[in-house]
């Protein structure tokens, strides 16, 4: 049989099915390699899509054959192509490292259920990216979210239910907005197909329904992705997790919120209606900007390092969400090349802050102290992991800085182009309150015998390290790809 | 033989190789120590296999790989940077040798390191020669602030942590706050950053905006120490001195009014700068930096913070005869980047010598110290009348033109700041020479007896020294290559 048409749902259902195996197959060696072949195929397949879709043009597969809009499409263009690639490759390679993070972090009879989330969350994360299908992705959306609730709670300090809890409360309202506004969509056009969604509004498009669906969704997935001042769950979230949960999350979670919007803006919306009715532009600069300047500031006062990158990350998501606000191919190319950009750097970061926290027994400011002295390479990997939040040349976060200049350079608008250096110069500050206490303090007494990094860890975290600096010098996939995606999302205008 | 594409990537490639050995030979000093020398050695011939061929009016080029459409990691060897590659990688020979004296003379802890992060910033150093365009060039500059962070900060202590924050913080915001938005906009206007004979921006932008974009690149190039992002330099200096020595005398200082000088030339243009007539304000500002930075050096009693603000003031000297726009002062300004560059290192070298055998660092310890460490202090005088300049040292050639030059463009101002600035260069370079050798040594607890610093200490000081002087006497190369960027 040839499975090379259905790749589309494979990518989906590889991992969905690995879920249910994991919990009858139990053991956890077991359930580990059904895990890592399932995340291992999803990336491969990921791969395949994004090639084939680079050379020859949009994909739409029809689930069970039904064709849209009355079935569920699958439809992969360059945009969420490029997110599957990024997804399952973070996921790649957060599985080989969970397991050895979580040998000190989760009891060992729950590991198979470690296992089973996971991959839950990846399938969640993967289908909200590939469906072409509006309440698709609600239902892809809750399977990701209730799963990576789970995986939070799993973690070994007691805070981490709580922050488990905080994100379910704050998620299932984000879920809830969310679906009360594609509610209301379909009410209006009575389909549940996205392109043909978009299509359909044309005739409606400024009626008040609409307006009010516009408002329900930017709030809902605003909360997904941690939008300021919608972050709240996030730094507890990421903070408590497993250190390969913070990992997963921290790289993949909130991209895929911000390519839902993407999504209902450009593609649903359009964004001439968008932008036109609502003061949507203005107000997502704003909420931008005080994301940048907000949370980098209180990052820089932050004790413990996980909840540090936590708060850049909110202060990240402000760039994309100002790449967007432009409107414009370049700023969109920004937003996109910043999900995957930030994505690799975050997640190599969160990897790294594991290693540490397995070494030096935390990760507070305070016992990293002379990290530099006790685990060299890890300490210049989150050196390097800095350098490109600050957006460094020759680091990927540099590319993303470059475009969000040009685009807010090319509308004239130099007192935007210094609030984004000068937000950078911020990241800088954090950044170097790590360096000096790494760097310039004395090691404590009791983090002197370091415990030796296993290669399962160090060796993905390592990729991710390298591939930041890669994507910094070689950008025709992240470039080639994002310009592509933000031309298309615009319709073709350059 | 190497081809000149080759001989340029090997220029950056032999430092890196060199810094990947040290660092696995750093359980054997002195194989490190070798490795170190015998890189400095195949840099410079590296380099002086390009030199022939510049001189003939070749102009080599490599373009190593596109980062985004016309934005190129690109290199290219035209005269200025020769020249500036030809200055750091031979007195890398020299500053090799008076670290290896130095750090063990001084038993400094993390020598490999100190190695290994210093080839590292010399790569970077011949990849700012060598870039084809402003790009690569800006790359290449955060690179070396980068890598000479851990050099400043070599002794870990509070004050050099401190010192590395003044650093970093000032250089990385200069460059991301201006630098960056000015290479923006220039790729923008443009469509191209690459470096070109007549510059890309003529009649491309108003002269109003031609200023404020020129404001943004030199202001954006902290390490060109123009007031007021000036404060770097002299909290660079708790870094070890032969640091001091090649960073912040030659490499990073010399990065900085050569990058001003190349965005001048070769961005801008100096004709389209000339016809919109708006340099006059950076001539201002350049001068005021050399009367005010001398004057703080006057005041000053530590003998590393003097040379500090020295340097401050002798590199606005490169600035100011750039904005002045006249050929002969840009003759002046790329000869001066020559002739300060193996005084001032000459200069660092003797505060450091002093310091390793007399343990002194302050001007007013220095009574008698010449009769004590004759070459050291014989050495120092023939790097302050370079300073100064006057015959016979390097240091009278480029003050020459740079007057020359000011006088044919009738620049009055930039005279009389030239003519008060030599008289304030003596004020705080005779004082010392006078000390060091008429007055005798005070009898108190600083005394000991001493005599001159460990032996490679002093080969190199004196090497650097005759360099000074050689280089009056044979000026033929660094002038024949700033004629060719003149007239190219």
């Amino acid at each position: 049989m040839n499975l090379a048409p259905h790749l589309p749902a494979l990518q989906v259902v590889v991992p969905l099915i690995a879920a249910p195996l994991t919990v009858l197959l139990r053991r956890r060696s077991v359930a580990f390699g059904v895990a890592l072949v399932a995340s291992w195929l999803a990336l491969a397949i990921s791969l395949q899509l994004w090639w084939q879709v680079a050379n020859t043009g949009t994909i739409s597969y029809a689930i069970g054959s039904w064709p849209a809009p009355w079935g569920i499409e699958y439809r992969i263009d360059r945009l969420n192509s490029f997110l599957l690639v990024l997804v399952s490759g973070i996921a790649a390679l957060a599985l080989p490292f969970s397991r050895s993070s979580i040998e000190s972090e989760v009891p060992p009879q729950q590991h198979y259920l470690f296992y089973t989330m996971f991959v839950l969350c990846l399938a969640g994360l993967l289908g909200i990216a590939i469906t072409g299908d509006a309440f698709n992705i609600f239902v892809f959306l809750e399977v990701s979210s209730l799963s990576a609730y789970v995986l939070i709670a799993l973690g070994r300090d007691r805070r981490a239910l709580f922050a488990a809890y905080q994100y379910l409360l704050v998620g299932s309202i984000g879920a809830t907005f969310l679906v009360i506004g594609i509610g209301l969509l379909y009410l209006m056009t009575g389909t549940l197909n996205l392109a043909d969604m978009g299509q359909r509004l044309a005739s409606v498009q400024g009626t008040r329904p609409v307006l009010a669906a516009l408002a329900f969704i930017t709030v809902g997935v605003s909360l997904k992705l941690a939008l300021f001042p919608l972050h709240q769950w996030l730094p507890n979230a990421y903070a408590f997790a497993p250190s390969a949960v913070s990992a997963f999350l921290a790289a993949t979670a909130t991209k895929v919120a911000v390519y839902v919007l993407l999504r209902f803006y450009f593609t649903v919306f359009g964004e001439s209606a968008v932008f036109a009715k609502l003061p949507m532009q203005q107000m997502m600069l704003l909420m931008a900007l005080a994301g940048m300047f907000a949370a980098s500031t209180i990052a820089i006062f932050q004790t413990d390092l996980k909840r540090l990158f936590a708060y850049s990350s909110v202060a990240q998501i402000g760039y994309i969400i100002l790449g967007l606000s432009f409107n414009s191919v370049n700023g969109l190319t920004a937003s996109i090349v910043h999900l995957f950009n930030h994505g690799i750097t975050k997640g190599a970061i969160f990897m790294l802050l594991g290693c540490v926290a397995l070494g030096m027994g935390g990760t507070t400011l305070a016992r990293v102290q002379g990290l530099g002295k006790r685990m060299p390479l890890a300490s210049f990997g989150i050196v390097v992991g800095g350098l490109s939040l600050m957006g460094v040349p020759g680091t990927a976060g540099f590319i993303s800085k470059w475009y969000l200049l040009l685009a807010a350079l090319e509308q004239g608008r130099w007192w935007l182009v210094f609030m984004i250096v000068l937000s950078s110069l911020l990241a800088a500050v954090y950044v170097w309150r790590f360096v000096e206490v790494a760097y310039f303090r004395a090691p404590r007494q009791d983090t002197a015998d370091v415990a030796a990094t296993p290669w399962l860890m160090s060796v993905p975290t390592a990729i991710l390290v390298i591939a930041i600096v890669y994507f910094g010098l070689d950008t025709s996939f992240t470039i080639g790809t994002a310009s592509d995606a933000a031309a298309a999302l615009l319709g073709g205008r350059r | 033989m190497l081809t000149p594409e080759q001989a340029i990537l090997a220029s950056m490639a032999v430092p890196l190789t060199g810094a990947l050995l040290i660092s696995l030979a750093g359980r054997m000093p002195n194989l490190r120590e070798a490795i170190t020398l015998v890189t400095a050695a195949v840099l410079l011939a590296v380099v002086l296999t390009l030199l022939p061929l510049v001189l003939a009016g070749a102009r080599p080029s490599v373009l190593l790989f596109s980062l985004l459409p016309g934005l190129n990691i690109a290199f290219q060897v035209e005269p200025l940077g020769m020249l500036f590659a030809l200055i750091a990688s031979g007195l890398w020979i020299v500053n090799s040798l008076y670290s290896i004296g130095y750090m063990r003379g001084n038993q400094e802890a993390h020598q490999t390191r100190f190695f290994v992060c210093f080839a590292l910033a010399i790569a970077a150093t011949m990849g700012i020669a060598f870039s084809g365009n402003l790009f690569t060039l800006f790359i290449f500059y955060e690179v070396l602030t980068l890598s000479t962070y851990p050099l400043v900060t070599h002794h870990g202590t509070e004050k050099a942590r401190d010192g590395g924050r003044i650093y970093l913080g000032l250089l990385l915001s200069t460059s991301t706050v201006l630098l960056l938005p000015a290479l923006v906009f220039i790729w923008f206007i443009a469509g191209t950053t690459d470096f070109t004979v007549g510059g890309i921006l003529a009649d491309k932008l108003k002269p109003g905006e031609l200023a404020l974009l020129l404001g943004l690149c030199v202001f954006g190039i902290g390490k060109a120490a123009l007031m007021p992002f000036h404060r770097w330099l002299p909290a660079a200096m708790v870094a070890p001195t032969p640091v001091s020595a090649l960073l912040h005398a030659v490499a990073v200082v010399k990065a900085g009014v050569f990058s001003v000088v190349k965005v001048m030339v070769y961005v801008f243009g100096v004709d389209t700068l000339a016809t919109a007539g708006t340099t006059n304000w950076l001539v201002a500002v350049a001068g005021f930096t050399i009367i005010a930075a001398s004057v703080v050096a006057l005041t000053a009693d530590n003998l590393k913070r003097r040379l500090a603000y020295s340097t401050i003031s002798q590199l606005s000297y490169v600035t100011m005869a750039a904005a002045l726009l006249a050929p002969l002062s840009l003759v002046g300004a790329v000869m001066h980047i020559a002739a300060h560059a193996v005084g001032k290192i000459t200069l660092f070298f003797a505060a450091g010598a002093i310091y390793t055998a007399a343990h002194k660092t302050e001007v007013s310890q220095l009574d008698g110290i010449g009769r004590r460490m004759p070459w050291t202090m014989g050495a120092f005088a023939i790097a302050a009348l370079s300073m100064i300049g006057l015959p016979p040292a390097a240091g009278f050639i480029s003050k020459w033109y740079m007057v020359s030059g000011a006088m044919a463009s009738q620049h009055w101002l930039a005279v009389t700041v030239i003519v008060l600035s030599t008289l304030l260069n003596a004020g705080y370079f005779l004082p010392i020479i006078y000390r060091a050798f008429f007055v005798a040594p005070a009898a108190d607890a600083h005394d000991h007896p001493h005599g001159e610093a460990p032996l490679l200490m002093v080969i190199a000081l004196t090497a650097t020294a005759s360099a000074t002087v050689l280089l009056f006497f044979f000026p033929d190369v660094p002038l024949a290559l700033a004629r060719q960027m003149i007239n190219p």
